[in-house]
């Protein structure tokens, strides 16, 4: 039982001459929430597609649930349950429906196939509207329908590739807290790609993943301590004196971003008492003071060169297996 | 929302490895969805019954006044008649065969796809309940025998159900073996138009396959439908009173060369159409996705 959920080692997948994934190591441990960030075309739909046994590896191997994807396809298949960011659910047929087709797919032992029906529904809250055609239902309600059938066969590990994507805040935040509480109840391995910063904080680990390489694997936690500095940002009456007083008392080089001084230093909440003291003792003149942690943004920019959103916007680094999903 | 801080049970559930009872439950739960589909389109079952009425009764009657001069002992209508119970199974079951493009575009085919079970249990779950509907709808048809001199022989109607069924099949794998590549569903019509009009048209559900030029006969005996045809219409006219003269003419069977072959036969080559395409399909399907 203590093999790891997921183990990957050297993962390679081409098409043709573009490389989606370059070589990756990960190991996600049992009952562990673990995201997989970038930006789209990074390789991590792909690599994800991989250990659902859906797209076989150019090289290297992987192993969900201690089964090798490859060599034992069916049996990796049994133990996963899968969301995918497509739609995959039959709209005429019932919520309800959905899942006894889904629990007669995956051959779900028929004495405990209806309690444990009803007991996914309510997980998501559906069980009231289950009786419905899912042509009926919200774009959320969709997303946890697809949630709940991904966990009726009791899954060891459960994959979701971009859950969240096309969906309003309330609903993104909601679907977390759906996610958050399977742990619980049971002992799963959550397995979800995101590229939103915001949602990675929920996760346990993160593994930041660009241009088909893994670039940095920690807490998120860790990952931002290791960028290190909090920002300080004050607004003062005489900016280019500040400026000059923080280089001579503290030896900082302090910037202006956005009409402010901001200035990057480990401790930030330590540092605001000097700096208050130093400012006031130069006569600069402050009006306000506020200090940011840093952001899975800033970790995303300290590892790639790039925001995020700029990695987005360059688009064509978008490998052809992405473009052709999306063509759907 | 409200129900979200209700504490839950744990009911896991056992999943069994594979074994070829997986397979059939996965079989058996594809054909009960193109069950629950068919019954909530009341719609489709009357539009799909209007043209095989029209060829029986408009086209039979139309040109039946035509050749009505001929002097033979067999009306237009009852000749047609296992043929438009051909022409409805042709197009009811490749139309079944072909919504599985559907089933791509709204991704619930990915559902399907990525379960533990084959992909030659998903589509023969997909192609017996297009052939359960297709039978369904000849089920009407069968009731207007009556109309067109056909007689009401329990037998004669089981045996036509048995070899309609035998039918749909083989056209529901066509059906699902055009479709595998189809990303769009607007490339499912011409794909009709171009492939399964022609089949109606070079099967001998139309016309007798006695007497034709080399080039049609030559067509008709490499199309698959014309084997699944000629049975139907060997089964209807071993029940009605007609004269050998008229027998040859309206139902002389198909002939290699000299050779006729026995309906047996006919059957046997339908059923292993039926496993070729149904293979081919598996195939295509497995490369595409």
């Amino acid at each position: 039982m203590d093999e790891p959920a997921v183990s990957v080692r050297g993962l390679v997948k081409r098409y043709g001459d573009v490389e989606a994934v370059r070589g990756i190591d990960l190991e996600v441990a049992r009952g562990e929430t673990f995201g997989f960030l970038g930006p789209n075309g990074a390789g991590k739909s792909t690599t994800i597609n991989i250990l659902c046994t859906l797209v076989e590896p150019t090289a290297g191997e992987a192993a969900v649930a201690g089964l090798d994807v490859v060599r034992e396809r069916a049996a990796v298949r049994r133990r996963i349950g899968l969301v995918f960011q497509e739609p995959t659910l039959d709209g005429p047929m019932s919520g309800e429906q959905n899942l006894r087709f889904h629990g007669e797919l995956y051959g779900v032992d028929r004495r405990t196939a209806a309690a444990r029906r009803e007991e996914v529904l309510r997980t998501v809250g559906l069980f009231e509207r289950r009786k419905d055609p899912v042509s009926t239902y919200s774009g959320g309600m969709r997303r946890r329908l697809e949630i709940a059938r991904g966990l009726l066969h009791s899954p060891q590990v459960l994959f979701l590739d971009e859950p969240t994507i096309g969906l309003d805040p309330q609903t993104r935040a909601s679907i977390w807290n759906y996610l958050a509480r399977l742990h619980e109840t049971q002992p799963i391995t959550v397995f979800v790609t995101t590229h939103y910063m915001d949602e990675a904080e929920n996760c346990d680990r993160i593994a930041i993943m660009n241009e088909g390489r893994i670039v940095a694997l920690d807490t998120p936690e860790a990952l931002k301590a290791q960028v290190g500095a909090d920002r300080v940002v004050v607004a003062t009456g005489d900016d280019d004196a500040a400026i000059a007083a923080v280089r001579r008392e503290f030896g900082l080089e302090a910037g202006m971003h956005d009409g402010a001084v901001t200035i990057s230093v480990p401790d930030g909440a330590g540092f605001v008492p000097r700096l208050f003291a130093a400012l006031t003792a130069a006569g600069v003149d402050v009006r306000s003071v506020s200090v940011t942690r840093p952001s899975l943004d800033d970790v995303f920019l300290a590892h790639t060169g790039t925001t995020l959103r700029d990695a987005e916007a360059r688009g064509p680094s978008m490998h052809p297996m992405a473009m052709r999903m999306r063509g759907r | 929302m409200t129900e979200l801080r209700e504490p839950l049970r744990v009911e896991a559930v056992r999943v069994p490895e594979s074994g070829l009872a997986t397979e059939a439950r996965a079989a058996a739960v594809v054909w009960q969805r193109e069950m629950i589909r068919f019954v909530k389109d009341r719609a489709r079952i009357l539009s799909s019954l209007a043209q095989p009425l029209l060829f029986l009764f408009v086209l039979g009657s139309g040109l039946g006044s035509l050749l009505g001069s001929s002097g033979s002992g067999v009306a237009l209508p009852t000749f047609l008649f296992p043929g438009v119970l051909a022409i409805s199974v042709l197009f009811t079951a490749a139309f079944s065969g072909i919504s599985i493009v559907w089933d791509r575009e709204f991704g619930f085919l990915r559902e399907m796809l990525v379960a533990p079970v084959s992909t030659t249990s998903i589509l023969v779950g997909k192609a017996v309940g297009g052939s359960t509907v297709a039978t369904l709808q000849c089920v009407l048809l069968l009731a207007l025998a009556g109309l067109v001199g056909v007689p009401y022989d329990p037998l004669m109607f089981l045996e036509l159900l048995v070899l309609i069924f035998l039918m749909a099949f083989m056209i529901c794998c066509l059906g699902l073996m055009l479709a595998a590549r189809l990303k769009q569903v607007q490339t499912a019509m011409p794909m009709v138009q171009l492939i399964i009009t022609p089949l109606m048209f070079l099967s001998g559900a139309l016309f007798p396959l006695g007497n034709l030029p080399t080039w049609l006969t030559v067509l008709t005996h490499v199309n698959p439908m014309t084997y699944a045809v000629e049975p139907l219409r060997h089964v209807v006219f071993s029940r009605l009173d007609v004269s050998a003269a008229d027998l040859a003419r309206y139902d002389p069977g198909i002939r290699w060369g000299s050779f006729l072959v026995p309906t047996w036969l006919e059957i046997l080559l339908t059923i292993a159409f039926s496993a070729l395409l149904l293979a081919l399909a598996v195939t295509r399907f497995r490369r595409t996705e």
